[in-house]
C-alpha cells in the first residue's frame, strides 16, 4: 500500500526540503505503523514488562522494604512452601476458584437462557442483573459484610424467620467453612453478570432454525439444550471460563475486606497472603515469591486462549 | 383446536416458569444495594435493634449519616481525587490505545503480529501479579502516596483492554474508505483523525466508559500505593478511613458507599446499552 508519497507528490505538495523528506519518511507504512505503537509499547515495557522482571529479581533475593538485599537463590520459595499458612493458601485458591467459576458458569448459563425470553420491563430486568458487575466492588463488598455481621446479620435473621437457620445463627466472616463460603458467595454474585450477558449474546448468535429443526426430530426441551444450544455455546463458554478463572484466581478486593484471609487463614488467597507478607510484612522477596504462584495460572490460560484465538 | 389450547396451556406455563425463575436473580443482585441505602438512612437505635425488621426503616428516616459523611469526614477530597485520577488515566490511556489500536488492525509492519499477541498477554494479566513491584516503581519515580501513583499505573491494564477493543472497532471500517482518503492526498495521520475516528465513536464511546468505570472502581493500586488520606480515592477512602477500630460506623459507611459508587450509577443507567455491548465484546475484566 505505498499510496502515501505517491499521493503527496500528486497534491504538488512535496518539495524536496528537509521537512518533505521527514514528512515522506513518516508516511511510510512500516514507520507510521511503529510510530504509533511506541507509546503502548513504552508502557507494557516500563510498567509490565519490567516490573514482571523485577518481581522475579525481587523473589530471588533478600529484598525488604527499603533495603534492597543480597541475591539468596531459591531460598523465599523453599521458604514459602514450607510455610503451613502459604499450603493453606493454594488449597483455598484452587477451592475458591474451581466452586466460584462452576457457580458462576451453570448459573450464568441458566440466566442467559431467561434473559433470553421475552419479558415485560426487559430492559429493567436486564440493567438490574448487571448491576453487581458496575458498582464499585469494593463498596458493595462493604454491604455484604455488613448483611454478613456477627451481630445483626440480616442473613441470620431471615434464615431464623424461615427457620433454616437455628439462633442465633453462624458468624459468618469468623467460622472457617461459612466463611468460605462467604466469600465464594460475594464472588458468584460480583462475577456473574459478566457470564450471563456474555453467553446471551452467544445465544442470540445461535440460528432459530437449529431449534426448529431439533423440534421436528422430537426433541425435548432438555434435548434441544444439550444437543443444540450447549454444544454452540461451547466457543463463548470457553473464553469467559478461561477469563473468569485467571481473575478468580488472582482476586483480592472481596477478601481483604471480608476476611482479610481469617479466620486462621482459611481464606487466604495468592494476592491477600502476597499483600500481607509483602507490604504489611515488608517482605518484598518473600510477597514477590508468593504472588509469582499466580503465573502458572496465567501462563495457562495465555497459552489455552491464544491457541483458542488462533483456530478461529 | 386441540393443539392451539395446549399450546396456549404451554406458553403461560413457560411464562410462569420465566417470571417465578427470573425473580430470584434480580433479588439477588439487586439486594445488597437496597440493603445499602436503607441502612445509611436509619437512626442507630433502630440499627443496632435486634428486634427490628432489617428490610424496612421503622422508626423514621434520617439523613445524620451523610451529614457525618459529608461534613465530619475527607469525602469530597476522596471524590475530587477519584474524579482527577479517573478523567486523567482514561484521556491519557484512550490516546495510547487509538494509535496502537490502529496500528495494529490496520498497518501492515514486520512484528504486528506479536505486538498483538503481547497486547492480549498484557490485558490477561492481573493486577495483583505486579503490584508489589509497583509499589517500588511508584517510589522510585518520587510519585509514591500521589495521585500520580495511581494515575501512571493504571494505563497498564487500561491500554491493554481499550486496544483489545478498538483493534475491533478498527476492523469493522471498510479499508477502502481510508484508501480514499489517502488517494485524495491526506496525511496518514489526518486519515486517522479526520476519517477513522468518526466512524469509531460507537467504540471511543465504550472504552471510555469502561475506563471511567474501571479507574473509579480501582481498589488494589489504590489501597496500596497510597496511604496518605488526603490522597485517597473515593473507593479507599470509604472502605478504609471510615472504619475506626472496632467501632464501625454502619450508616455512614453505607451512605458513603451510596454516594461514591453514584457517578458510575448515573454513567451506567445513562449508557446501559453501551456496556452490555462492550462487555459481549468478550473483551472486559470480570
Amino acid at each position: 500500500m505505498a499510496v502515501g508519497p505517491r499521493a503527496l507528490e500528486a497534491t504538488g505538495l512535496a518539495q524536496p526540503g528537509r521537512l518533505a523528506r521527514v514528512r515522506e519518511w513518516w508516511e511510510q507504512e512500516q514507520v507510521f505503523g511503529y510510530g504509533l505503537i511506541l507509546p503502548a509499547l513504552v508502557l507494557i515495557v516500563g510498567l509490565v514488562a519490567y516490573p514482571f522482571g523485577m518481581a522475579i529479581y525481587f523473589s530471588l533475593s533478600d529484598y525488604w522494604v527499603g533495603s534492597p538485599g543480597s541475591f539468596v537463590g531459591l531460598q523465599n520459595f523453599r521458604d514459602v512452601v514450607a510455610n503451613e499458612i502459604f499450603q493453606r493458601t493454594v488449597y483455598n485458591s484452587f477451592v475458591f476458584t474451581a466452586i466460584a467459576v462452576v457457580l458462576k458458569a451453570v448459573l450464568g448459563v441458566w440466566l442467559a437462557m431467561l434473559l433470553f425470553r421475552n419479558f415485560k420491563l426487559k430492559r429493567l430486568i436486564r440493567g438490574a442483573v448487571l448491576l453487581p458487575w458496575v458498582i464499585p466492588t469494593a463498596l458493595s463488598t462493604l454491604a455484604w459484610w455488613w448483611m454478613f455481621d456477627s451481630l445483626y446479620s440480616v442473613v441470620n435473621w431471615t434464615g431464623i424467620r424461615l427457620g433454616l437457620i437455628a439462633p442465633p445463627g453462624p458468624n459468618w466472616l469468623g467460622m472457617p467453612g461459612y466463611a468460605m463460603t462467604a466469600v465464594i458467595t460475594v464472588n458468584v454474585w460480583r462475577g456473574l453478570p459478566f457470564f450471563a450477558i456474555t453467553v446471551l449474546a452467544g445465544l442470540v448468535s445461535i440460528p432459530r432454525e437449529y431449534y426448529e429443526a431439533a423440534e421436528v426430530d422430537g426433541a425435548s426441551s432438555w434435548g434441544r439444550f444439550r444437543f443444540v444450544t450447549l454444544p454452540l455455546l461451547k466457543p463463548v463458554l470457553a473464553v469467559v471460563i478461561l477469563f473468569s478463572t485467571i481473575l478468580t484466581f488472582a482476586d483480592f478486593n472481596i477478601v481483604q475486606i471480608l476476611t482479610r484471609g481469617g479466620p486462621v487463614n482459611t481464606t487466604h488467597l495468592f494476592a491477600t497472603l502476597a499483600y500481607q507478607i509483602g507490604l504489611q510484612g515488608g517482605n518484598l522477596g518473600q510477597g514477590a515469591a508468593v504472588s509469582l504462584f499466580l503465573f502458572p495460572m496465567l501462563a495457562a490460560v495465555v497459552f489455552l486462549q491464544l491457541r483458542y484465538i488462533r483456530r478461529d | 383446536m386441540i393443539v392451539g389450547v395446549r399450546s396456549r396451556a404451554s406458553k403461560v406455563r413457560s411464562l410462569l416458569y420465566g417470571y417465578t425463575s427470573i425473580v430470584p436473580f434480580v433479588a439477588f443482585a439487586v439486594f445488597p444495594f437496597y440493603y445499602m441505602v436503607i441502612t445509611s438512612l436509619k437512626k442507630d437505635t433502630e440499627l443496632y435493634n435486634l428486634k427490628a425488621v432489617p428490610f424496612l426503616i421503622q422508626t423514621g428516616v434520617i439523613t445524620d449519616h451523610y451529614h457525618f459523611l459529608f461534613f465530619k469526614t475527607e469525602f469530597w477530597t476522596w471524590m475530587k481525587n477519584s474524579l482527577i485520577i479517573s478523567v486523567t488515566a482514561t484521556s491519557i490511556s484512550l490516546v495510547i490505545a487509538i494509535l496502537a489500536g490502529y496500528s495494529l488492525a490496520r498497518l501492515r509492519f514486520p512484528g504486528v503480529s506479536s505486538f498483538g499477541t503481547a497486547v492480549f498477554i498484557t490485558y490477561l494479566v492481573p493486577p495483583t501479579l505486579l503490584f508489589l513491584p509497583l509499589s517500588q516503581v511508584v517510589v522510585w519515580l518520587g510519585i509514591s502516596d500521589t495521585i500520580w501513583a495511581l494515575i501512571v499505573t493504571y494505563p497498564t491494564f487500561l491500554v491493554p483492554f481499550s486496544t483489545w477493543l478498538l483493534m475491533g472497532y478498527f476492523r469493522t471500517i471498510p479499508r477502502e474508505v481510508e484508501e480514499c482518503a489517502l488517494v485524495d492526498g491526506a496525511s496518514r495521520m489526518q486519515t486517522l483523525t479526520r476519517i477513522v475516528l468518526p466512524m469509531a465513536i460507537p467504540g471511543i464511546v465504550c472504552v471510555t466508559l469502561f475506563g471511567f468505570t474501571l479507574t473509579w472502581n480501582e481498589f488494589t493500586y489504590a489501597l496500596t500505593f497510597v496511604s496518605q488520606t488526603a490522597n485517597k480515592t473515593a473507593v479507599v477512602g470509604v472502605t478504609a478511613d471510615l472504619i475506626r477500630g472496632d467501632i464501625y460506623y454502619w450508616g455512614a459507611l453505607m451512605a458513603g458507599a451510596v454516594v461514591a459508587s453514584l457517578p458510575i450509577v448515573v454513567i451506567y443507567v445513562w449508557f446501559l446499552d453501551y456496556y452490555v455491548s462492550g462487555l459481549t465484546a468478550g473483551a472486559v475484566k470480570g
